[in-house]
C-alpha cells in the first residue's frame, strides 16, 4: 500500500512523496515506514510511541482517530495512508 | 444549510449594482436576493498577503458590502511574487493602504475597514465581533489558533486556507455543528519543524488557488448555497494538480468547540506554540543557545575580533549575499563537522535565524562548548547594519 508523505516531512524520507509498504495493519505500515526512514519517527511519534497531536493519519479519506480499531485497523493493498501535518502558510514575518 | 447570520433588512441594489452584478443576478443560485445578501455582508480578511490578496479582490468583485482588513506589515519586493493586490510602486507602503486603494479601484462602493494592528488575545474578540465571516489568511501558527478560538467563542465561521511550498489546505471551521481548527490539530508543531517560506520557499501561484477557494467558501456561506467545506479538508498539490478531500470530524472532546470546553477565553498563543512572547523579542538565550544581535556582531567585527561565522545556507544564497562566513550548508554540517573549530566561539548564521538556531542546537548537542545564533540572520544585517546587503 502507499503512504503519502507531506512536503514538510519529505526531507526525512529521502525526498520521497510516497512510500510503498507491505503491511497488514495501519500500525504495522507506519512501523515499516519508520524502520526504513528512522528520522521520520520523532516527527510522527512521541517518545511513548503515540502519534503527535499536530500530525493526522488518514486511511483513505478517514481520520484514523475515528476508526473503531484505530491503528489496529486492517489494511489492504489498494488502501492509502496519508500523513497530514499542520501548515501555517506564508512567511514568518518575525 | 449553513449560512452566516445576516441582518433581516437587506439593502436595496442601485442601478449601478444591477449592471455591475448582472452576471450574478441571472444565476438562479444568486439572483437579486443573493446579491443583496452579499451587499449586507461584512467579511474580515485577516492578512493581506499571499492568501489575502486574491481573497479580498474576489470578495470586492463579488459585491461584498464591507471588507475588514487586518495587517500591520509593509510591502516588500519579495512579496510581489505572489501578493498580487500590491504593486511595485507600493514597496515600503503599508499593506493596508495599498490593499484599500486596489479594492476601491475595483469596487468604489466597497466599504473598507482597516485594522492596523497585530491581532492578539487583547483585541481579537473586539475586532472579530462585528463581522459575519472571518477569512484567515495569516502566516503563523499562534494567529491561526487565536483566530480559530475567537471564531468559535463568537460563533463566526472561519474560511480557512493555508499553504506550504506547493501544497495547500482549505476548509470551513467554527460553524455550529462543524469541526474547528483544533479538532484537526489539537496542538501546534514545535517551533522550527515547519520552515517559514523565507526558508522553504513557496510557488507564487499557490496562494492564488487557495485564496480564491477561501473566497468561494465565504460567498457560499453568505448566500447559503452549495456545499461548503464544513467537515471536509481540501488538499491541493499544485505540482501534480491533484485535489483530494479528507473527512474532518467535530471532536466531542475539543477543548474549544466540544461538549465540555475548557478554553472559554483567549489564551497566550505565543506560549501555546512554544515561542517567546511578543514583548520578549530581545531574549538573550533560546533553548540554551545565546542569541547574538547583528549590531553586537558588527561591533565585534569592527574591534578586530577573530570570529568563526558558520553560514549554513545554500550556495546560491551565499552568492546573493554573505557576511564572509564559512559556508557549510545545513544538511552537510554533520559530515563536515571536523571543519568547525571546537576551540572557538562559533557564530551560526543563516537567512533569518531559523536554520542557524537549529544547527547551533545540534552543535551544542555534539559537544561544542561555545555556540551562538545570529538572531535575525542576514536579513537583520541588511535591515540594521548595512542596507547595501541584498535582501532576497
Amino acid at each position: 500500500m502507499t503512504i503519502y508523505i507531506p512536503t514538510p516531512l519529505r526531507a526525512f524520507a529521502a525526498g520521497k512523496d510516497a512510500v510503498e509498504v507491505n503491511a497488514a495493519t495501519i500500525a504495522a505500515a507506519l512501523d515499516e515506514l519508520t524502520q526504513a526512514y528512522p528520522d521520520l519517527r520523532k516527527h510522527l511519534f512521541t517518545n511513548e510511541g503515540k502519534t503527535r497531536a499536530f500530525v493526522n493519519i488518514y486511511l483513505n479519506d478517514e481520520d484514523v482517530r475515528y476508526l473503531p480499531a484505530k491503528e489496529a485497523t486492517q489494511v489492504s493493498a489498494g488502501d492509502t495512508l496519508s500523513i497530514i501535518p499542520s501548515i501555517a502558510g506564508g512567511c514568518q514575518t518575525r | 444549510m449553513n449560512t452566516a447570520t445576516l441582518p433581516i433588512e437587506l439593502p436595496e441594489l442601485t442601478q449601478d449594482d444591477l449592471s455591475r452584478y448582472s452576471r450574478h443576478l441571472i444565476l438562479p443560485e444568486v439572483g437579486v436576493e443573493g446579491q443583496r445578501k452579499l451587499k449586507a455582508a461584512r467579511v474580515l480578511c485577516v492578512g493581506t498577503g499571499g492568501l489575502g490578496s486574491p481573497l479580498a479582490l474576489y470578495l470586492a468583485a463579488a459585491g461584498v458590502g464591507t471588507l475588514g482588513l487586518v495587517d500591520f506589515d509593509v510591502v516588500d519586493a519579495s512579496n510581489l511574487q505572489r501578493q498580487i493586490i500590491h504593486s511595485t510602486k507600493d514597496i515600503g507602503r503599508k499593506k493596508l493602504d495599498s490593499a484599500e486603494e486596489k479594492l476601491k479601484a475595483l469596487n468604489p462602493d466597497l466599504n473598507v475597514e482597516k485594522h492596523d494592528t497585530l491581532l492578539s488575545s487583547a483585541n481579537a474578540l473586539d475586532i472579530l465581533k462585528d463581522y459575519d465571516v472571518v477569512a484567515d489568511g495569516t502566516d503563523n501558527f499562534p494567529t491561526r489558533y487565536l483566530v480559530n478560538d475567537a471564531c468559535v467563542l463568537l460563533g463566526k465561521p472561519n474560511a480557512y486556507g493555508s499553504i506550504f511550498r506547493f501544497e495547500g489546505q482549505a476548509s470551513v471551521f467554527a460553524t455550529k455543528d462543524g469541526p474547528c481548527y483544533r479538532c484537526l490539530y489539537p496542538e501546534p508543531p514545535p517551533p522550527g519543524l515547519v520552515p517559514s517560506c523565507a526558508e522553504g520557499g513557496v510557488l507564487g501561484i499557490l496562494p492564488g488557488l487557495v485564496g480564491v477557494t477561501q473566497a468561494t467558501e465565504t460567498i457560499k456561506l453568505i448566500l447559503g448555497i452549495g456545499e461548503p467545506l464544513i467537515g471536509r479538508l481540501l488538499l491541493v498539490d499544485a505540482l501534480k494538480m491533484r485535489f483530494r478531500e479528507l473527512k474532518l470530524r467535530k471532536n466531542p472532546e475539543c477543548p474549544v468547540c466540544g461538549t465540555r470546553p475548557t478554553v472559554t477565553h483567549l489564551i497566550d498563543y505565543q506560549q501555546f506554540c512554544g515561542l517567546e512572547s511578543e514583548s520578549d523579542v530581545q531574549r538573550a538565550v533560546k533553548n540554551g543557545i545565546p542569541q547574538l544581535s547583528v549590531k553586537e556582531l558588527k561591533k565585534r567585527m569592527d574591534a578586530g575580533e577573530n570570529l568563526f561565522i558558520l553560514d549554513v545556507r545554500e550556495p546560491f544564497e551565499y552568492r546573493i549575499a554573505n557576511i564572509g562566513g564559512k559556508l557549510i550548508p545545513q544538511n552537510e554540517v554533520p559530515e563536515r563537522i571536523g571543519e568547525i573549530d571546537r576551540n572557538q566561539e562559533i557564530i551560526v548564521q543563516c537567512k533569518s535565524g531559523g536554520r542557524s538556531q537549529r544547527i547551533a542546537e545540534f552543535l551544542k548537542q555534539s559537544g561544542f562548548p561555545n555556540v551562538a545564533n545570529l538572531a535575525g540572520g542576514i536579513l537583520a544585517w541588511s535591515d540594521e547594519v548595512d542596507p547595501r546587503m541584498p535582501k532576497y
